[in-house]
């Protein structure tokens, strides 16, 4: 008795070769193709980075960092946008880290599994998906009229610290949840309490973690326009805010806060926006710089994940 | 041998000090933790508060169906639709152009390249995503649109196809980020099946991994799609900032993000009508955006492989 | 119908047994607990100093009671090991002690696990699970030292108790170094890092951090699973050193282990205690037949 018959079209090896090799071929075709596409994308960047630079070579200077911003495209500089920015990044960092910390700290330690913290936790996830330019509509309700803070580096550094909040709590959550159980045991197992084992033990630990998060954070924050230009950005500023640090006691100002402000992405918007053609070399230069400072921070965190995962190695 | 002798534990009060510290720390943990709660109450009040506002002066029905907005002219029309033809055909024509390629190169990365390639090209693609939306806007404006001007001369130097080229662009790197991830957590013993029976990479990638990691594809594009729409400078930059009801990509309009910047280059006073009007653009991207998210949610629900 | 020989031993067999329970109740007067271990005429009674006595206990993960009426006394400055096939509740036992459980949401204690002499007892409602981790040590299964230097490891525990005059950290660390029988290997690296270590070191390292800040009992959960044969017999031998120094309970799944290191064994099965007794005795003649088979290897 002969076993069930396989119909002969399935036993015609050439036929089944045949497609087999239009298939294999079809295979490497995609291959090629998302290589390329992959590519392209690639090439983009480094398009637009080669072009920025190229297009605003002509205002690489001493002058263009010094010089404040001005109608003759020549001399106009960045010297307000630079201090602005920095100014600003100084207010968020102080404001986003901790308490993007404490979050973090909160929710992955302490925290119950009950749907109060499971309200906090969808929030966090729902922040980061907020458009950039909400974050200025709440702050110019919010920060500027309501809290009365006027359109002021205070404001804008607020806005932007709620901005890079999720990521800062995000980043840190990750890198408490990669120090392992075994050391919070042992720890508990000595007798700490649950601050001791995390002041102890937990936070220094992730210290490499958090650090990435708040530099990625930072760089995020130091590229938003929109949410700033709400709050009422300005873009022609021939001065500069008082500076944080006096010659007389106590040696520490904070009259900055409330100075009217520029940054590096609004004086670029500006000048871009401008119909005189001379002016897109400046923002050109502009946006090199930016470029430049985001794309080092970046490399500087990841530089700084990849150390701390080599020192403790669980 | 030493002698491990025993001595008096901790004094009861210095317990108690170490408990009472827990309980104050806890609790400041906890309001840094509300903080992002308090931050989404507050968008939530300010947007419904000053477009409540708005509405006394506007009626929701001239919102909607009026086709001019015009809130800053002499003879002030309000009706939204320009700005929402504006969102969504700029994020229409960014998903055509981020949906493919960065699908693609998800595709490619997680069932084809190398683990060299693949570690090289990750980062380098995260780079893409983190350079800021003012230079995004800059090449659209200085690079795109004259190339397309090559191709077709009658475009006008603000348009919204290469506003939505460039937005695209700019959302690849997320959306093959969350593609591949979601491609690389389909169990291998799936891979295998299909494998086993013959199958090629492509058709495996295809047929099995690609209906396999389902939800977390519609997360990516979702994600993709929330970007597009909140999306500012690019628009603002590139594609101008005349309302204009059109479909056509063709044509310069402007999108709820972009009025939104218009109207703060300006200085409106606190309380007019025009200031509202901002906030009420901004419920409206708001409610496009949540829309567009419970969508996906639901997606994400029903095609949820259980592994 | 019972001979007369018989009833001579029953009835001597009782009179035993309650003088037996009068040494008892004397004891329990005078302060310090003992009981005896029910014998047989060819034994000599033994009573034992009891450190801790574990009364009905009972322990519940959500609705799932793991523990069911344990009822052990454990021996003052002796090695206790606690036996059984895996999943037979030793691990959760032996976590009563310190509290751990409370990390863990939705747990519940009935019974309880007196501590002498200050009556406190150890999984009372109204006691801290702090106050006791202070009291009580552990040395778990995997060595899991800080990644910090071998000197702050140890002295971790002491800081936590406001330990802070270096000095004092010091002398403390040495002897608790001794203690583990580690300080001739490490005294020249003291501020080198604890990972350098072997797995057997590390082990070491833990029993010393948690000796050093003298705890009442020394729980061990299966310490030396980890660890190669070397470094287990090198622990093992230091744990019949501690013995005379502090209470040890300890949990194994290998039995060689208990029968070579211990001086009174629990065999446990499905959260109940089947049999108690000295440790020469389960391991040769051992009463249930349960414990029998299990020794024997008819179970694992």
């Amino acid at each position: 008795m002969s076993a069930v018959d396989i119909a002969p079209a399935y036993r015609d090896n050439a036929k089944l070769r045949r497609g087999l090799s239009r298939r294999k071929l079809l295979d490497r075709v995609f291959v090629v193709v998302g290589m390329s596409v992959m590519l392209i994308c690639l090439a983009v960047l480094a398009v637009l980075f080669v072009d920025l630079v190229r297009d605003g070579s002509a205002r690489f200077s001493w002058n263009f960092f010094m010089n404040f911003a001005s109608r003759k495209a020549e001399i106009a500089g960045i010297l307000a946008a630079w201090v602005g920015t920095s100014l600003i990044m100084l207010v968020t960092a102080t404001c986003a880290v901790p308490v993007g910390v404490a979050a973090a700290i909160y929710l992955e330690e302490y925290a119950p599994k009950n749907w109060f913290t499971a309200i906090i936790e969808i929030n966090v996830t729902n922040l980061a998906g907020v458009p950039s330019i909400v974050y200025g509509l709440l702050a110019l309700g919010l920060f500027v009229y309501q809290f009365n803070l006027g359109q002021s580096i205070a404001a804008a550094g607020l806005t932007l610290a709620l901005l890079i909040l999720p990521i800062v709590i995000v980043a840190t959550r990750e890198a408490i949840r990669s120090v392992p159980k075994s050391i919070r045991e042992a720890a508990y197992g000595l007798g700490a309490t649950r601050w001791e084992v995390t002041k102890d033990h937990v936070l220094p630990y992730s210290t490499g973690g958090v650090l990435t998060g708040m530099i990625l954070g930072l760089s995020r924050a130091i590229g938003e326009t929109a949410p700033i230009i709400t709050i009422g950005a300005l873009s022609f500023i021939a001065f500069l805010p008082e500076s944080p640090v006096t010659s007389e006691f106590p040696f520490v100002s904070f009259k900055w806060l409330s100075d009217p402000f520029t940054a590096m992405p609004i004086q670029m918007f500006n000048w871009v926006s401008r119909p005189d053609q001379a002016f897109q070399a400046n923002a050109a230069a502009a946006g090199a710089i930016l470029l430049c400072m985001t794309l080092m921070m970046n490399g500087v965190a990841i530089w700084i994940r990849f150390r701390f995962r080599k020192k403790i190695n669980w | 041998m030493s002698n491990i002798t025993a001595h008096p534990g901790l004094p009861r009060s210095a317990l108690r000090y170490r408990k009472i510290r827990d309980r104050l720390v806890e609790a400041v943990l906890l309001a840094a933790g509300l903080v992002a709660v308090f931050t989404t109450v507050a968008i939530v009040v300010i947007l419904l508060s000053e477009s409540a506002a708005f509405f006394e002066h506007v009626s929701l029905k001239d919102f909607f169906t009026d086709t001019l907005w015009t809130p800053l002219f002499a003879d002030a029309h309000y009706g939204i639709a320009p700005l929402v033809a504006g969102t969504l055909t700029t994020t229409l024509v960014a998903l055509i152009v981020a949906v493919p390629l960065g699908t693609t190169i998800a595709i490619y990365l997680s069932e084809f390249a190398p683990a060299q390639i693949r570690e090289t090209v990750k980062p380098v693609l995260e780079l893409l995503g983190a350079v800021p939306t003012v230079v995004f806007g800059y090449f659209a404006l200085t690079m795109v649109t004259p190339a397309l001007q090559k191709l077709m001369p009658e475009l006008p130097g603000f348009n919204m196809l290469s506003a939505g080229l460039v937005i695209g662009l700019m959302i690849v790197p997320y959306i093959s980020s969350v593609s591949e991830d979601a491609m690389r957590s389909v169990p291998r013993y799936m891979r295998e099946g299909s494998y086993a029976m013959g199958a090629t990479r492509l058709q495996t990638a295809v047929r099995v991994v690609v209906p396999g990691a389902f939800s977390g594809l519609a997360a990516a594009f979702i994600l993709g799609i929330s970007r597009a729409v909140g999306e500012t400078m690019v628009v603002a930059i590139a594609a101008g900032m005349q309302p204009n009801l059109t479909f056509d990509p063709r044509e310069p309009a402007a999108t709820i993000t972009a009025y939104i910047v218009q109207v703060s280059l300006g200085d409106l006073p606190h309380g007019s009508i025009g200031y509202q009007s901002i906030f009420a653009a901004g419920l409206v991207l708001m409610g496009i955006t949540l829309i567009f998210n419970v969508i996906g949610f639901s997606l994400t629900r029903r095609f949820r492989e259980a592994y | 119908m019972q001979t007369s020989e018989a009833s001579d031993k029953v009835s001597a067999r009782r009179s035993q047994e309650t003088s037996l329970q009068n040494d008892n109740k004397a004891a329990a007067a005078s302060g310090t607990p003992r009981i005896s271990i029910a014998v047989d005429d060819t034994r000599q009674v033994r009573a034992l100093n009891v450190k801790a006595a574990v009364d009905n206990l009972s322990f519940y993960y959500g609705q799932h009671r793991a523990l069911k009426n344990l009822t052990i006394p454990i021996a003052d400055k002796q090695v206790t090991a606690l036996i059984g096939p895996s999943g037979c509740g030793k691990s959760t036992f032996l976590r009563c002690f310190n509290r751990m459980h409370d990390l863990q949401p939705d747990t519940r204690y009935e019974g309880s696990i007196t501590l002498h002499p200050d009556n406190l007892n150890l999984v009372g409602p109204g006691v801290d699970p702090i106050e006791v981790r202070m009291r009580i040590g552990m040395v778990f299964q995997k060595p899991n030292p800080f990644p910090k230097s071998i000197f702050e490891n140890v002295a971790y525990g002491l800081r936590l108790r406001g330990v802070r005059n270096r000095a004092t950290l010091a002398e403390e660390v040495e002897k608790a170094l001794r203690g583990a029988a580690l300080w001739d290997e490490v005294k020249d690296r003291l501020p080198d890092s604890a990972l350098a270590l072997s797995g057997g070191q590390m082990q070491r390292l833990c029993i010393a951090r948690a000796l050093a800040t003298t705890p009442e009992i020394l729980l061990f959960d299966e310490p030396t699973s980890a660890l190669d044969p070397i470094a287990t017999a090198k622990i093992e031998e230091l744990i019949s050193t501690l013995r005379d120094q502090v209470t040890v309970l300890i949990v194994t799944h290998n039995m060689q282990q208990a029968a070579r290191v211990s001086d009174y064994t629990a065999f446990m099965y499905l959260g109940e205690l089947i049999e108690f007794d000295e440790a020469a005795k389960i391991f040769t003649n051992p009463s249930k037949k349960a414990t029998e088979d299990y020794i024997t290897g008819r179970y694992g």
